[in-house]
């Protein structure tokens, strides 16, 4: 705390204290806000919503393939129509399977997770006032929010939403006659995708400019929280392969709407050949997944950032392994854009390809693996301070193990031909981005609640919803890879029709079982979160005794975040337990040191 | 044994929501430690459970390899697919070690440094040496994995129409079943397209191609044992994939393009369902169904058939409403067993005749 008053001491000159007199009205201040903090609140707000709706999607398909089309109240009440009698319909069995994931990874993991912590944590890490643009930010929230609202809403029409899974591959997207959600389900699903591109790539454009360009004095590249390396490397690979998903969308838009065949040929559909000649199938899933795989990516590194920070500073440790760690991020984004074909080894594309995706694919995994050990490093002779936020970094690393170990298998072209589209793939990339990239989310807001709203969370309701989160996301998808391993597709209504998949109806029931228990537990979360909010207990400036630059700024928020001068860096944010030659703590009783502290007389800069 | 899980998991259950009301209440109450910074005694307790819980994985794994081991699919009934699950078997025997190591390491480390005012972390920021040996090792190991893997690919995907004396088969998809086009005495496939579909000609055969007239379109697969096949592979309407889990065999079938698989069959659909591993099988789902039966006849429904095992082949990528029911009937016979079959199918000459 000294350190901090130190500083603040002699920054009595307000002379570069701007913006925060004029007055704002409710409208600015919480709707129309351009202040990067309040947006980022309005981005994790949204992000939860969809999140409840997204899960409580799953739920309701994991219900029906435990207990195929038996019949329950909660369809008839949820589904209505489409849930005659209360037994699902196998049309929106496939819708539901497409939002939820089309929610999951956009709206909750992309725009929830990134969107709230870059948002949050790239103007107070670095030192800025704000973002680059805040009028930008503002419209890149509201498109997001736009394109929420369409998604949502083509839930409600008349044939149903979009039914082709999240992957949208035509011809089953661009034929009405294909399936029913392939009518204005489709043309609302890839208006509300175009918005939100739009949306991301604003958002992303101000990161890139913000972190380059409005860096506080001392805080250079090196000296920057692996958080905003992230962040960062995040949203140039956003910049990079948002606008391939976009071409993607606008062409199958006038594939559907206006006669071309970018995507068709051949087809001969309820009784009619249609004139659609020459387009390719693949080529879709080739620009798709151009975006699709670095999305995994962009899901994944935020949440990565999250856990670095949050682990070093519980381990009261310096990460280990910085310039690694920056390196993996790097590789990690570089190689993220030219491994897509792994989803397409038996998509008809040359074989020839598919052996240099496997390599590249493979190639990953050393990155990956660094992370990972760094990881486990930086706990060795730590002095855990086990904050729910710890807590459930350290289930990321888990879980990132576990499902990116699998990866290994599906990496490679000869043992995807057997796995491909199986349940071992939904296992895998569950708990490898999904599951770990909802982890990050939770820590990061866990960590960075008293920062969004000056109060703290309840920690043992925090306990609570860790551990039992931790245990159904194992129960859910360590016994789905045996599955999956079994042959068992992905996206079946029921499994009834093959009798050689009987032996696996009871593991289908113990899953969905542990499903609805660890979707019940974040109800915890929810309430914990909403009731702190209001009635927390008040936060202190610093309460995880942690280095960053957002921990100097006073708990009430204001726009510009710093009163008075924007502090300058002295070091880098991972001064922790740094002891002098006596073994003493460079600044005595106090294992960490900001990186606004200037060095101390006799310390020596060590982590170069 | 399921029930039992199950009983356990909805115990747990209410164990944990008993324990969250609990929580509730304290959390409401006025407690001594408001901070909700976690203390020592949160971080003796939260250690001591991140140990528990790696116990937790490693029981969950062996109940999941020992109880789900008849999941695994039986030996493979094609030449290439012993390749594949030695493949296989050797990428899960390693990911499963450094899984077990890594995860050991994460929650031991997690439980052993569990934090204490008293206590001191250890400044260690760095150290080449270890970076570089979990750098190279990883790099060593994938590169022995990746030449393997593709050494398999490459003789997989190579598909030599010259070589040998390989049957030729058209799979044919559309929504929602499954077609078979055998090429005839002639052994060539007669042109089609989807704009010559008409009729009987449900496949869109040209009339005019002398090579379609004796092809013979079937809605179950045969295949002679021992034998290589290569599948051309041809769809009418949207994307599906001709998944043959046994066969160890998958490829995308797309409209407006002929894609291609290949293997050799090596075990007859005889040999397989009177395998030990198939007989067991077999017995198992038989029980379920009876049992399942019991309670449908109570309905006043049909009773379920009991179940005999044969391969089939199943549409593995999203195609509309009954994607989940589309497949075909594969059977692996004898040359002569497949050849008496062959005879009694009508080409397509007599069929587009009638």
């Amino acid at each position: 705390m000294s350190a901090i008053a130190h500083v603040t001491d002699h920054t009595d000159d307000h002379a570069d204290d701007h913006g925060h007199h004029h007055k704002e009205t409710f409208i600015t201040k919480y709707i129309f806000s351009q202040d990067h903090k309040m947006i980022s609140k309005q981005y994790l707000i949204t992000g939860l919503i969809m999140g409840i709706i997204g899960i409580a999607m799953s739920i309701l398909f994991r219900m029906q393939l435990a207990w195929p089309e038996e019949s329950f109240g909660v369809f008839e009440v949820l589904l209505g129509k489409w849930a005659p009698e209360g037994v699902m319909d196998p049309n929106v069995y496939l819708a539901l399977v497409t939002i939820h994931g089309t929610i999951m990874v956009f709206f909750v993991l992309t725009a929830g997770l990134s969107g709230t912590f870059s948002n949050l944590l790239i103007p107070l890490q670095i030192g800025a006032r704000d973002m680059a643009s805040g009028f930008l930010n503002m419209v890149s929230y509201w498109l997001f929010f736009l394109s929420s609202i369409i998604m949502v809403f083509s839930l409600f029409i008349e044939a149903g939403p979009a039914a082709a899974g999240w992957t949208i591959y035509p011809p089953l997207s661009a034929l009405p006659q294909a399936m029913p959600g392939s009518g204005l389900g489709m043309t609302l699903w890839l208006s509300s995708m175009a918005v939100f591109i739009a949306s991301s790539l604003l958002g992303s454009l101000n990161y890139v400019v913000t972190v380059l360009n409005l860096r506080t004095k001392g805080m250079s590249m090196t000296r920057m929280p692996l958080t905003i390396w992230a962040f960062f490397v995040t949203a140039i690979i956003g910049v990079v392969s948002f606008p391939v998903l976009f071409s993607a969308a606008l062409l199958l838009i006038m594939d559907r709407s206006f006669g071309t065949s970018f995507f068709l040929s051949d087809i001969y559909i309820q009784g009619e050949v249609l004139h659609m000649q020459g387009g390719s199938p693949v080529l879709f899933e080739h620009l798709f997944w151009f975006l699709g795989h670095p999305e995994v990516y962009i899901v994944l590194l935020p949440a990565l950032g999250i856990t670095s920070e949050i682990i070093a500073t519980n381990s009261r440790k310096p990460i280990f392994g910085y310039r690694a760690m920056v390196a993996s991020i790097l590789a990690i984004a570089f190689l993220s854009t030219i491994v897509w074909g792994h989803h397409m080894f038996i998509s008809g594309m040359n074989p020839f390809l598919g052996s240099v995706f496997t390599f590249t694919t493979l190639l990953i995994a050393i990155p990956s693996a660094v992370k990972s050990f760094n990881y486990i490093t930086t706990l060795w002779k730590g002095n855990l301070q086990m904050n729910p936020a710890m807590l459930f970094s350290i289930g990321l690393v888990s879980t990132f193990i576990t499902g990116g170990l699998t990866g290994i298998i599906l990496g490679d072209s000869t043992l995807d031909i057997n796995v491909h589209d199986t349940y071992f793939v939904v296992a895998h990339f569950h708990l490898v981005m999904g599951i770990s990239a909802l982890y990050g989310l939770f820590a990061g807001v866990y960590h960075w609640f008293p920062k969004m709203y000056g109060r703290m969370m309840n920690k043992n309701l925090g306990y609570v919803h860790f551990w039992v989160t931790a245990i159904g996301a194992y129960g859910v998808f360590f016994p789905m890879h045996f599955v999956g391993m079994a042959g068992l597709p992905r996206r079946y209504y029921t499994n009834t029709n093959f009798p050689y998949f009987d032996d696996l109806a009871d593991t289908n029931v113990l899953i969905t079982m542990f499903a609805i228990m660890t979707a019940t537990v974040q109800l915890v979360f929810l309430y914990n979160f909403f009731y702190s909010m209001f009635y927390g207990k008040k936060a202190v400036q610093n309460p995880w005794k942690s280095n960053t630059l957002e921990w100097t700024t006073p708990v009430e928020h204001i726009h510009g975040n710093w009163p008075g001068e924007i502090p300058s860096v002295h070091r880098w944010p991972y001064d922790y337990s740094k002891t002098d030659e006596n073994g003493e703590y460079v600044i005595p009783g106090q294992d960490y040191v900001t990186q606004i502290t200037p060095f101390q007389e006799g310390e020596e800069e060590l982590h170069h | 044994m399921t029930v039992f899980l199950i009983i356990v998991v909805v115990a747990l259950f209410g164990i944990s929501a008993w324990q969250i009301s609990k929580i509730f209440k304290l959390s409401r109450g006025a407690d001594a430690d408001t901070t909700q910074v976690a203390n020592d005694k949160d971080n003796n307790l939260q250690g001591k459970l991140m140990l528990a819980f790696v116990v937790f994985l490693y029981i969950l794994t062996v109940f999941c390899f020992v109880q789900y081991n008849s999941y695994f699919l039986p030996e493979s009934a094609s030449e290439h697919g012993l390749d594949y699950d030695k493949l296989m078997l050797i990428s899960m025997v390693l990911i499963m070690f450094v899984q077990i190591i890594t995860q050991g390491l994460l929650h031991y480390f997690s439980y052993k440094y569990r934090g204490k005012k008293t206590n001191q972390a250890l400044y260690f920021a760095d150290n080449d040496k270890l970076e570089f040996i979990w750098t190279i090792i990883p790099v060593i190991v994938l590169a022995g994995l990746i030449i393997y893997g593709l050494f398999t690919w490459t003789d997989i995907m190579d598909i030599d129409e010259q070589e040998g004396d390989p049957l030729i088969v058209e799979l044919y998809a559309y929504q929602f079943a499954w077609r078979a086009r055998y090429a005839g005495a002639d052994k060539v496939l007669g042109k089609a397209n989807v704009r010559f579909i008409e009729g009987v000609n449900s496949l869109g055969l040209d009339v005019s191609d002398e090579y379609a007239m004796d092809d013979v379109v079937t809605t179950e697969l045969h295949l002679p044992v021992n034998r290589k096949v290569i599948f051309k592979m041809r769809s009418q309407d949207v994307l599906h994939s001709a998944y043959m889990p046994f066969f160890r065999a998958q490829m995308n079938v797309v409209p407006g393009m002929i894609t291609e698989f290949s293997y050799t069959p090596i075990l007859t659909s005889e040999q397989m369902r009177t395998s030990d591993f198939m007989v067991e099988k077999v017995r198992t789902i038989n029980e379920i169904r009876r049992e399942k039966s019991k309670e449908l006849v109570k309905k006043g429904e049909e009773p379920l058939e009991a179940y005999a095992f044969d391969y089939y082949l199943l549409c593995n990528k999203i195609c509309g409403v009954s994607h989940y029911n589309m497949q075909m009937k594969i059977v692996v016979e004898s040359e002569e067993d497949y050849n008496e079959w062959m005879k009694t199918q009508k080409a397509f000459k007599q069929v587009a005749q009638n």
